[in-house]
């Protein structure tokens, strides 16, 4: 795609792959990242983390620490325990998991490998990291628990004070699904494992933070996600007003849910500046970030399925078991309520029931990782499905085709799947059309036909796997426009954060389009709460409904707000002006008035505010589908192609939808081939390097095709955007987890696991051939 | 060397806090030449020698070891070189395996250590590396330390005391584990020289290309020889007797094949991890004995 000249149309740049702003800044290594950020007097600090994953804290001696030359500070537990306020849970309160808060140090408990037990501030960063071995930490040993089993029968309590290590426990159902069992031709039960994994951001997490002793005002570079709502929760913390804390959002190294959600180190590190009233700079170093940063997935599901014997869906029945590590943390329930209400997925299914029991371990606590819970469910259910249409005789295309929801039946109500949100819908949507399109892209007939094929040894699969997401909602987002005096142009400031989106980009589209002016005067500023009195932020695929249509509010707003002083300086009344292509004019024509001319014959700042509000959510939709080989003998795969389908309502980007897709599906693939955040079964992590944790690197998986559609606008914002960051990782797993099955079909060895890895396969291929008694 | 911050370090600096680096504070020195390093070694009992950095120095920033003194032999130019001596490769300590992909010699006196580069990491890594460090580290996965053992090298070990030469299956001594006393330098490695008539093959399995052999095995087939080695599965790269002895005097056909790769899984006591099971790796050395066997012979075995 060639980026549009510019200049030539105003009015169409949404819709344009116009390159983006940042990357020449990007490219060229003009970023300004939170390592770069940099304050005069500035002090280091390190964290002390728990090496034992469950024990008893009997004392921390930092005297020896203390004393070594350049050492500045070491606080532990007893230093902030006049102030300390747990973590507060910022989303899915589900009932009973306020009892697990974290605290930003361990008290007289550490309960996962990786919990901060000290921060040690230094002139250094190496000399705080030196301290850090010279602090004697007692610690009593506990035993640790490692999965549900271990935590239902609980020889073993994190929390003692509770008495449980299940922190909440809940049944939802839409229909009547016993009746719709009874009723069944067909009926089978299978268990299935997602494990826990996450993103992991080129950038790890970073906190920069200076204390103004003087204007009693705190200041914190390395935020993003949601600097509004981490403002509050760190002034609360800091005993402070809200306007005496600001939160700066600087380049962001990629998100993907887990970066920018409120940690200990973010009131650690301000709470140190304060203290000392020098700045503390803390970056984490990755082995840090893959023990510490928020985890994700770590589901398991037994699940069951009705169907007619036409392979139509009567209900589903799924048992959840959800891992949240040692603590809850702010997105509270997020993943299992997101697992539960997206079992049955974008099937019409009338009867659908989940119970879920979301238990604590001595792990890391658990976040929301890019289509958190729906990664998980699509995983569970399109493998089921898959062994339904197979056990029925039924082509996987042709079952899915009979059970999708379809375009006459929207709005389309899931029922009340989530115990804390209203019931909920699809918006809009023509599911199958976007099915059929990828099974099109893909000549779905022809791998179809090489079903199990073996060519060389090689197993030919080919898997499908639907999906529906829903985002794009969530408090309202506040944008603000301001004429600048200089040139006429706009400078934009969004409460939306970007961690890597390239919000510069398509923010100034929007703009371009609702004001009719060039985009090359549009300039962004996001994230920051210096711009704005209130905002929110960057999740959920949220950023364009959200901010975007703040935008275009706001733009209004401004066009009103412009309209008395062009009155006034072309000598006419309000009625008699038009704004037309960047101009007000009146309707005559003859006179007329630019932004550059009002703002210079204006005394004061031209400038509106707006913002945009919804709690109805987009459902943006799609399918995947994945063809593989797998060599028979040692269980590895190659992936040929993958392609993804879906309908993003509207594109203001389409390189960047492109990109956000394509990027998208490889964090699928690692979740499905490689990444797993494993622990032995004392707690320990075995997963605390690159070498151990894999990622997908560059040459891995080549052949990514992802057409992305505009088949349904979202009725719920002006734009009519759905979310479009979440599609290409969503069905990743259960695309591969289908196709593997596929090609093993011969041996009657399904996946039920991910990742699925060579040894894995072998595994399934040998338990098969042995219960077949070869 | 560049420490984690990117900064440079410089040696002998009176402040070790001067120069700040990742791991623990150590000392650092850059002789020479190699009498200067042998020196250095022996007058500190825990010194250690950095020469790629492309294991030692995560080891040192995970923070789990903390040498008093860092002796870098990335100078030494005499340990640098690879030549032939007597029809047979040697390679310098400080050879990196860039140096080897590139070099028309590795690729003509040893063809199988020029392929199983391919697998040696990533080229970032393989620009670093070397082979005196690789075999230092002696992880049992690594195919430099698995190449030459089949190969049947010699290590040459030096100190102030002299000089000692062992064969690789002398030299490397369990995971991580070398015959390198405290105060010896890893100097050469030498190949004895590659018959013309030999044939060969390696393979490999690892999660992703460049990652550590979950399992790799090779073959050379020698008119009256046949070497079987795999890696990855035990403590070190082994060649398996049993296997070899199957094959002794025989013609290699399907049937011998088969026996020897059976044999192959049956000798081996692998240990499972997260990548991987012990049960996996037993059968995939059966499965990759076979396909090398099968490539280095040229007799099908799989129809």
């Amino acid at each position: 795609m060639q980026p549009k000249p510019e200049g030539l149309d105003p009015k169409t740049f949404i819709g344009q792959p116009i390159l983006r702003n940042e990357d020449a800044r990007f490219l060229t290594g003009g970023g300004t990242y939170s390592d770069d950020v940099t304050r005069p007097g500035m002090l280091h600090a390190a964290i002390l983390r728990s090496s034992h994953a469950h024990g008893l804290v009997r004392g921390i001696d930092a005297s020896e620490a203390l004393a070594l030359p350049g050492v500045v500070a070491v606080y532990a537990w007893a230093d902030i325990a006049d102030i300390a306020q747990p973590i507060p849970i910022r989303l899915a309160p589900l009932v009973g998991l306020d009892r697990f808060p974290q605290y930003c140090l361990a008290s007289d408990k550490v309960r996962f490998v990786g919990e901060p037990i000290a921060l040690v501030v230094a002139e250094s960063r190496y000399i705080a990291e030196d301290a850090l071995n010279l602090i004697s930490v007692d610690i009593e040993e506990l035993p640790a628990i490692v999965d549900f089993a271990g935590a239902s029968a609980p020889k073993s309590l994190l929390h003692d004070a509770h008495g449980t290590n299940i922190a909440s426990a809940y049944e939802v159902q839409r229909g009547d699904v016993k009746a719709a069992f009874a009723e069944a031709d067909y009926r089978r039960r299978e268990t299935f494992v997602c494990q826990r994994h996450t993103g992991v951001p080129m950038e790890t997490r970073a906190v920069i933070a200076e204390w103004d002793v003087a204007a009693q005002h705190m200041t914190v570079w390395g935020a993003t996600k949601v600097p509004f709502p981490n403002r509050a929760t760190l002034a609360k913390m800091l005993g402070l007003e809200d306007k005496s804390v600001d939160l700066i959002e600087v380049d962001v190294g990629g998100g993907f849910g887990i970066r920018g959600e409120f940690y200990p180190e973010d009131f650690l590190i301000p709470f140190a500046a304060k203290k000392l009233g020098r700045p503390v700079k803390w970056i984490e170093d990755r082995r840090e970030h893959l023990l510490s940063a928020q985890h994700s997935r770590d589901v398991s599901c037994i699940l069951e399925i009705a169907c007619k014997s036409d392979g139509t869906i009567l209900g589903l029945y799924a048992e959840l078991f959800v891992d949240l590590g040692a603590y809850v943390r702010t997105v509270g329930g997020v993943v299992p309520a997101k697992a539960a209400q997206f079992v049955p997925g974008p099937y019409r299914i009338a009867n659908v029931g989940c119970s879920v029991q979301i238990f604590l371990s001595n792990k890391t606590p658990v976040g929301t990782y890019r289509a958190p819970g729906r990664y998980e469910s699509n995983f569970f259910r399109e493998r089921l499905i898959d062994m339904a249409a197979h056990d029925l005789g039924i082509d996987p295309a042709e079952i899915r085709r009979r059970n999708l929801v379809l375009g006459s039946e929207m709005p389309y109500g899931i029922g009340k799947l989530v115990p804390y949100e209203p019931e909920g819908e699809y918006d809009t949507g023509d599911f199958v059309a976007a099915f059929e399109r990828a099974l099109q892209d893909s000549d779905w007939n022809a791998l179809n036909a090489r079903q199990g094929e073996d060519e060389d040894g090689w197993l030919h699969g080919t898997g499908l796997a639907c999906f529906v997401e829903t985002g794009g909602a969530g408090p309202k987002e506040t944008a603000r426009l301001v004429v600048r005096k200089e040139d006429g142009g706009i400078n934009l400031f969004i409460g939306s954060s970007a961690l890597g989106q390239g919000h510069e980009t398509v923010f100034a589209q929007i703009c371009a389009d609702a004001l009719g002016i060039p985009f090359k005067g549009i300039r962004v500023f996001h994230g920051s709460t210096t711009y704005l009195d209130e905002g929110y932020g960057t999740y959920a695929s949220r950023a364009i409904v959200m901010g975007g249509s703040a935008v275009l509010n706001t733009a209004e707003t401004l066009i009103e707000t412009m309209k008395p002083l062009a009155a006034e300086a072309l000598g006419f009344p309000n009625e008699a002006l038009v704004w037309k292509a960047g101009r007000f004019e009146t309707e005559s024509g003859g006179s007329s008035i630019g932004l550059a001319e009002l703002a210079a014959a204006t005394a004061q700042e031209i400038r509106a505010d707006g913002s945009f509000s919804s709690t109805r959510r987009t459902a943006s939709y799609g399918t995947h589908v994945a063809h593989v080989a797998v060599d028979r003998r040692t269980g590895k795969i190659r992936l040929i192609d993958y392609y993804v389908v879906e309908d993003v309502g509207r594109i203001i980007n389409p390189l960047i939808v492109h990109g956000q897709a394509v990027g998208g599906v490889v964090q699928g693939l690692g979740g499905a081939f490689l990444e797993n955040l494993a622990y032995d079964e004392n707690g320990q992590f075995l997963a605390g390097s690159f070498a151990d944790y894999l990622m997908p690197t560059a040459t891995d998986f080549p052949s990514i095709h992802c057409t992305s559609l505009e088949l349904s606008r979202a009725p719920s914002n002006p734009l009519g955007a759905k979310g479009a960051g979440e599609g290409g990782t969503t069905a990743a797993g259960a695309a591969i987890g289908n196709a593997v099955s596929a090609a093993l079909r011969k041996y009657g060895a399904e996946v039920h696991e991910l990742p699925v890895t060579p040894s894995k396969v072998w595994s399934l291929i040998a338990q098969a051939k042995a219960a077949a008694g070869q | 060397m560049w420490s984690a911050s990117g900064r440079r370090l410089r040696a002998s600096s009176a402040n070790p806090r001067a120069d700040q680096v990742k791991p623990p504070p150590f000392d650092y020195a850059k002789p020479a030449s190699l009498s200067e390093a042998l020196e250095l070694l022996a007058s500190d009992d825990d010194a250690k020698i950095l020469a790629g950095g492309q294991s030692f120095v995560p080891v040192l920033n995970f923070r789990l070891a903390s040498p008093s003194l860092l002796i870098d032999i990335n100078g030494l130019a005499e340990l640098g070189r690879i030549s032939l001596v007597d029809g047979g490769l040697r390679l310098g300590a400080i050879v990196r395996y860039r140096d080897l992909e590139d070099s028309e010699l590795v690729a003509a006196e040893n063809p199988l250590l020029a392929h199983a580069l391919h697998h040696i990491a990533h080229y970032q890594i393989r620009n670093r590396g070397t082979v005196g460090g690789s075999s230092s580290h002696a992880d049992p996965s690594a195919e430099f330390p698995a190449v030459s053992a089949l190969c049947g090298a010699e290590y040459v070990l030096q100190s102030i005391r002299g000089s000692r030469v062992l064969p690789a299956d002398e030299f490397f001594l369990g995971a991580l584990t070398t015959a390198l006393e405290a105060d010896e330098i890893l100097t050469e490695i030498r190949f004895p020289p590659w018959p013309r008539d030999r044939r060969w093959a390696f393979e490999e399995i690892a999660p992703r290309l460049g990652d550590f052999a979950i399992l790799g095995a090779a073959v050379l087939l020698d008119p009256g020889e046949t070497r079987i080695l795999v890696f990855g599965a035990g403590d070190r790269a082994s060649r398996l007797p049993r296997a070899e002895a199957a094959l002794r005097g025989r013609t290699l056909d399907k049937a011998a094949i088969l026996e020897a790769a059976k044999l192959a899984s049956e000798e081996i006591e692998p240990q499972g991890d997260i990548h991987a099971t012990a049960e996996y790796r037993k059968a995939m050395a059966e499965v990759l004995v076979e396909r090398c066997l099968e490539r280095a012979s040229g007799v099908k075995v799989v129809a």
